[in-house]
């Protein structure tokens, strides 16, 4: 237990994913079977053991100690299971904070799959005695299901991936024929068998992503346009039994849209946005409204959903195009010949969860910019164009889909507040509030970014905040109200959690104006009228 | 309850008043006998200081104060009636336990201390006693040490997987500093150690005093690349601050007793915790009340409502004083 235990401690405090992924392949490299299939199961989330509850511990615990010990820890740690994990006094003549390698993760496992409700906390803790303090945590984590040490699934697999030289995305392609502690695919993994076999099961393929448009203008004629949908993407994988929904991460999120994957019986893999019914972005001249990405996002991140979620926040996916279609695997087919297939599938499918993402009409690139500029009033991000000729291709490959998007609006802000970053940021004052001027003369915070400036540019805004710090709160400085900011945001929108009631959608420092005076700086007033 | 005339807790420090003298004072008093050197107990601008030859050094290259008397462990001192004797408390180099006696009874004021053993200072010694005044930075039960060895071999052991990095360990520069790197030494690990120009002059008077540490380099005007693979020293205040940017890829660690908790290591951005510290963990704190068996326990700091807690189910007197101004928490 003590190998795994350890490993979700370094997850826990390695900031960077590169380390993250070193410690997951260190791990899978050298713990023994069937261990490490079983922290390859809990780390990707398919370990639901669910043997106790949290009550349950609470009992444990109050068997074993003192109760208000017991609250005032908990009232000074936090987390239950750290709590507890922490607390646990050992039986008499054990010795303290060792893990004496007793027990193994899957003799943990086995346990913990055959108990009782009833029998769980005395069988949970014996367990407990045999481990140290990361081990009694891990163990608990493990017990109640969820490990929650801030990776995701797929980060999960690309560590696996790496610690055996192999292509996540071949990983992916037979994850969803493999069961915990998933043996076939470490015999695959060392080179002891062939790759198990995926078929007639649903698994993620990677996204092709889109450059941001630099050049003045592309020719329509190599080039389709769409409008820019400002939601999530989402790969639909359906075998004509099964379906499953993705993220762009690679993440497994039919769970959070179960209407989605309940409305979709094709067998055929295809590519959308995600997006909420509604009216705030795009009309019907562009193929249909959907609500903003905020409702979007009330949607997101869960593991279950109430019918209540399902009829406030309607989900719906607007497709892009089309990767199987059967068993036929369509990726290496030009666009313009893969979209047909796609407006050939849309029909079938049921219409009040998908439909397809229109093409624009215009004359030339003139036409387009004047389309694309007339969007703002519709709140469309941009456009997308996509050359015609190009193979559906993983990653973002130069020059076959662009993002256009409506150019930035700006605001010139007040910093207020600075805190320091993380990672390697963490000794610079990188994440900066910043601030509008009301009638009154106040400046109220209207947002906070932490990008958008180059390297001499941070060190400058570093030195600033030190220099002209007035308050520390904590992580936080306040500055004088000296500096302003030129900030670019996408939109900005109505929001009641902040005291302006605005919020901006990706903001970024476009320019430090040290020629400016403070009091010159934007107006509250102003940014209200930007509000789309 | 017992409630001696003669020694009277107040929020500024303990007042001994056949004495005439304040103990751990926090504001400027004539006379002061000082526990250990860590600011929240010895501060500058006394008249007159008692305490241990190491500490009256500590407090005159902090302070740069001139007047004391030197009080070798388990002499005795007559003071306007009470009897003072200073006892090792295996805090930190030249920490004391101070015994006072007086109309036939006896108070034991610890400071802070700590139980397990300490390659830069001499252990705790028990005293009986009838009132013992007690610290309880730790005073909880989920504060339970892990053995030092063993946390010094996860700090090699990282090391050693990145020779391309260093490792950059934030510890208190009085006392944590010196005893983790004498316990380093201890573990076989003779390379040179960089120190934070903040520690070089306590690492020096440490070694004046005779703590051998091996070769202590500054960290201070060095190539990146020479420190690579090696390990660093620093005040934990140094640690994610302009300082650190200079060296190569350090894994930030920390050696504290606050480590134990997730959240304070995440709030310190810590990659590496260390639990090592120089306080009592809730096992030492009750075991030594157990041991010393008083009349009565005084809890001068920390977490005192669970050690009072404990002390009441177990059918012993306690109460706990209201003291301004300590607990530094870099210094766990």
């Amino acid at each position: 237990m003590r190998q795994f235990s350890q490993l979700l401690d370094g997850l826990v405090y390695t900031r960077s994913r590169n380390g993250k992924l070193d410690l997951i392949a260190n791990y899978m490299r050298e713990a023994p079977d069937p261990d490490r299939g079983w922290a390859l199961a809990a780390l990707t989330g398919n370990l639901d053991l669910k043997a106790v509850k949290a009550s349950a511990i609470g009992e444990m615990i109050r068997d074993r100690t003192d109760p208000v010990l017991f609250e005032m820890s908990r009232d000074y740690v936090g987390d239950l299971a750290e709590t507890v994990a922490l607390l646990w006094p050992k039986p008499e003549g054990q010795p303290e904070e060792v893990d004496d390698g007793s027990l193994t993760l899957s003799a943990i496992v086995e346990r913990l799959h055959g108990v009782s409700r009833a029998a769980a906390p005395s069988t949970l803790a014996a367990m407990m005695d045999h481990l140290d303090a990361s081990g009694r945590f891990a163990l608990l984590k493990l017990a109640t299901g969820g490990l929650r040490v801030g990776i995701s699934a797929r980060l999960a697999k690309t560590g696996f991936a790496q610690a055996f030289g192999l292509d996540v995305d071949e990983v992916e392609e037979c994850w969803h024929a493999l069961s915990p502690p998933y043996s076939a695919l470490f015999d695959w993994a060392e080179g002891r068998s062939d790759r198990p076999d995926p078929a007639g099961t649903p698994f993620f393929r990677p996204f092709m992503l889109a450059h941001p448009l630099e050049a003045e203008s592309v020719d329509l004629g190599d080039y389709a346009a769409e409008w820019k949908w400002d939601g999530i993407r989402i790969q639909i994988v359906g075998t004509g039994e099964q379906t499953r929904l993705y993220s762009r991460a690679g993440d497994d999120i039919t769970g959070s849209f179960p209407e989605i994957a309940q409305a979709f019986v094709a067998h055929a893999v295809l590519d959308g946005e995600l997006l909420v019914k509604g009216e705030f972005q795009g009309a019907k001249e562009h193929g249909g409204a959907a609500a903003s990405f905020n409702a979007l996002q009330q949607r997101l991140g869960r593991k279950a959903v109430t019918a209540k979620m399902m009829d406030d926040y309607p989900a719906f996916v607007r497709l892009y195009d089309i990767l199987l279609d059967g068993d036929e695997d369509l990726r290496a087919l030009p666009w313009e010949q893969r979209r047909p297939r796609l407006e050939t599938i849309v029909p079938t499918l049921d219409p009040d969860r998908f439909d397809i993402s229109v093409l624009i009409e215009a004359a030339d690139f003139e036409g387009l910019a004047d389309l694309r500029a007339g969007a703002r009033d519709a709140a469309i991000e941009g456009v997308m164009l996509k050359r015609r000729d190009s193979p559906y291709v993983a990653g973002r490959k130069a020059a076959l889909w662009y993002k256009w998007k409506r150019d930035p609006l700006t605001a010139d802000c007040v910093m207020m507040y600075a805190q320091r970053g993380h990672g390697k940021r963490s000794s610079f004052y990188s994440d900066y509030t910043f601030g509008c001027w009301t009638e009154d003369g106040e400046l109220l915070p209207v947002g906070k970014a932490y990008s958008g400036f180059t390297d001499e540019e941070l060190k400058w805004l570093d030195r600033f905040v030190r220099g002209h710090t007035v308050n520390r709160f904590g992580p936080v400085r306040e500055v004088e109200k000296s500096l302003v900011l030129e900030v670019a945001f996408d939109s900005i929108h109505e929001s009641k959690r902040h005291k302006s009631g605005l919020a901006m959608r990706f903001p970024r420092i476009a320019r430090i104006r040290r020629d400016k005076p403070a009091a010159e700086g934007d107006t509250v007033a102003g940014l209200k009228r930007l509000v789309s | 309850m017992i409630m001696p005339h003669w020694i009277e807790p107040h929020p500024t420090g303990i007042y001994v008043r056949p004495a005439d003298a304040w103990i751990d004072p926090s504001v400027p008093r004539e006379r002061a006998l000082v526990t250990h050197g860590h600011a929240d107990h010895a501060r500058g601008g006394h008249g007159h200081v008692w305490a241990t030859e190491e500490t009256l050094a500590i407090m005159a290259l902090r302070y740069g104060t001139a007047s004391g008397t030197a009080m070798p462990y388990g002499e005795e001192e007559r003071m306007g009636g009470v009897s003072i004797r200073y006892v090792p408390a295996g805090h930190v180099l030249g920490s004391a336990q101070i015994v006072l006696e007086h109309a036939g009874e006896r108070v034991v004021v610890t400071g802070d201390y700590k139980r397990r053993p300490d390659p830069t200072c001499k252990p705790f010694e028990p005293v009986p006693c009838d009132i013992f005044v007690t610290e309880a930075t730790f005073g909880l039960p989920v504060f339970r040490h892990p053995d030092t060895g063993s946390e010094v071999d996860r700090l090699l052991g990282a090391l050693h997987a990145h020779p391309d990095r260093c490792v950059l360990v934030g510890a208190y520069a009085l006392g944590k500093a010196q005893r983790l790197i004498c316990e380093l030494r201890a573990r076989g690990h003779h390379d040179p150690i960089y120190i934070h120009g903040a520690m070089e002059r306590m690492c020096a008077l440490y070694a004046d005093f005779g703590v051998d540490m091996g070769v202590l380099r500054p960290a201070t005007g060095v190539p990146a690349k020479e420190m690579r693979g090696h390990i660093i020293v620093s005040p934990p205040s140094a640690l994610n601050d302009r300082w650190s940017r200079r060296l190569p890829d350090p894994i930030t660690a920390m050696a504290s007793g606050w480590m134990r908790v997730r959240q304070r290591a995440r709030q310190r951005n810590v990659e590496l915790p260390l639990v090592i510290s120089d306080h009592a963990d809730w096992d030492e704190l009750t075991d030594t009340i157990r041991e010393i068996a008083p009349m009565e326990t005084w809890i001068t700091h920390g977490r005192e409502e669970a050690l009072l807690h404990w002390c009441m189910t177990h059918q012993m007197h306690a109460r706990a004083l209201e003291m301004v101004g300590r607990e530094d928490e870099d210094e766990g």
